[in-house]
């Protein structure tokens, strides 16, 4: 009995030890997301395979069905469960067309990750600095990162000096919505057409 | 006695918008309320005209201003800088800052004399901290004013009745560089002086954007709710002087959207 008693703990305690030895910090997965974005833009690849480098890691490390909740706001609550799915979908495409496009014209960006500072157990804020270049100035970027599941960390927000990208895609859609009547067919049209340009 | 006739008429203005989005209620929430957009269709149409004009004179002449080397673009914004914190100091004062008004003070000291007219930053070499501007639409928000509607001005852009309220106080003597130039009698200065350092400031800040507005313009679907939205959310962190960006923005809707 004290033999199957020790084996059990013993396995419950090298469960434990495990999920540790697998979860990662906030700001180590901010800096290896970078190094994995620097190092496809740096690479010498053509821009379509930056392109689809890019949104390979966006499936990877971005919450991507959780930005697009934010950014539906209030009106997420007025939506039937088809036309959600339906959003999720539509969003997807949107989120990493915008999202590659926007980072395949960055050639080797330099992000130095300087500190984090934990909201509460679902998010932690990580600073990081772009370094500064001749055609740019040095730009501030902080990474709100969802860490509710340690094992899999994912990127909700990414704020440049201070302006949230999320905040103002969510006031984006709205005003999408309200100038057509409230209507979401207009937003989902919408991003329809940015993911077909 | 013409000029207190204007300010007073000018204080009217502000209260009585500036309150108009918030039912009378003062704001002093580090949590955003939204602003109003009582004017969106002639704001819609203004920000048309103002991105054409980008596109015809301030876009060619931005980009064309950051071929110049580094060190002339490093110098000419230094000296803007230095400038502006003759409008900065005094809005410390009125935001209760008297250490930030003395090192402002300082800074601009050192910089105009050593620094030949604000051209080299040899405050920053000499460990003063980082410089942050400050400016009447933003005394205006720290002192509980609330932003009023969003406005978009002929050529200057994004506003709001606050902030376009603070810009005439600048022109009202709250800028001793305008008072200098404007109204000064000395040989040196003059309305085109002034001007020129407008236009020269407008110019620089559009070349330092280039990239993140093209940017932005090529993903935005639509451009004008992307714009005021960033306008905003950038005026709720300067007036509250905060870099801790999670105390600008409200988390409760993305504690509510749970994903995993």
């Amino acid at each position: 009995m004290k033999k199957i008693f020790t084996f059990v703990v013993l396995i419950l305690i090298s469960f434990n030890f495990n999920n540790k030895a697998f979860s990662i910090e906030a700001d180590v997965f901010i800096q290896s997301t970078v190094n994995r974005a620097a190092k496809t833009l740096g690479g010498g690849l053509t821009k379509i395979e930056r392109i689809e480098k890019l949104k390979e890691i966006a499936k990877d490390t971005v919450d991507i069905t959780g930005i697009g909740f934010y950014s539906l706001g209030k009106h997420r609550k007025n939506l039937s469960k088809e036309q959600l799915e339906n959003y999720k979908i539509v969003f997807e495409a949107y989120f990493l067309k915008s999202f590659s496009s926007r980072l395949a014209e960055y050639s080797n960006p330099e992000i130095e990750v300087n500190s984090k500072n934990i909201i509460n157990a679902n998010y932690t804020i990580v600073s990081s600095t772009l370094v500064a270049t001749d055609s740019r100035p040095e730009v501030k970027i902080e990474w709100r990162v969802y860490t509710k599941d340690p094992d899999n960390l994912l990127i909700r927000d990414l704020i440049i000096e201070g302006l949230s990208l999320a905040r103002t895609q969510k006031e984006e859609f709205s005003s999408i919505i309200n100038s057509n009547d409230g209507k979401i067919e207009a937003l989902l049209k919408n991003l329809s057409d940015f993911s077909a340009k | 006695m013409k000029k207190i006739f204007t300010i007073s008429v000018l204080s009217l203005f502000i209260f009585a918008s500036a309150f108009a989005g918030d039912d009378g209620e003062l704001n002093l929430s580090k949590k955003s309320k939204p602003v109003k957009d009582c004017f969106e269709p002639i704001n819609r149409v203004t920000f048309a005209v103002n991105m054409g004009l980008d596109k015809v004179i301030f876009k060619p002449v931005a980009k064309g201003y950051r071929v110049l080397p580094s060190p002339v673009r490093t110098g000419v914004s230094n000296a803007l800088d230095n400038l502006s914190s003759l409008v900065t100091i005094p809005n410390n004062i009125l935001q209760g800052e008297i250490k930030k008004a003395g090192v402002n003070t300082g800074r601009f000291a050192v910089n105009t004399t050593i620094g030949v007219l604000g051209i080299f930053d040899v405050a920053e070499k000499m460990g003063f901290p980082e410089y942050e501007k400050e400016d009447y639409g933003q005394t205006l928000g720290a002192l509980g004013v609330g932003p009023g509607c969003y406005l978009v001005l002929p050529v200057i852009g994004p506003s709001t009745v606050r902030d376009t309220a603070g810009s005439f106080i600048n022109i009202m003597g709250g800028d001793p560089w305008y008072n200098a130039s404007m109204n000064g009698n000395n040989e040196y200065l003059s309305e085109s002086t002034y001007l020129a350092s407008r236009v020269l400031g407008g110019i620089d800040f559009r070349a330092k954007n280039i990239d993140s507005l093209e940017n932005l313009e090529k993903n935005s679907m639509d451009l004008y709710a992307s714009f005021r939205s960033l306008y905003l959310q950038d005026r709720q962190q300067k007036i509250l002087n905060s870099k801790a960006t999670t105390e600008t923005m409200d988390d409760g809707d993305w504690e509510e959207i749970d994903s995993q």
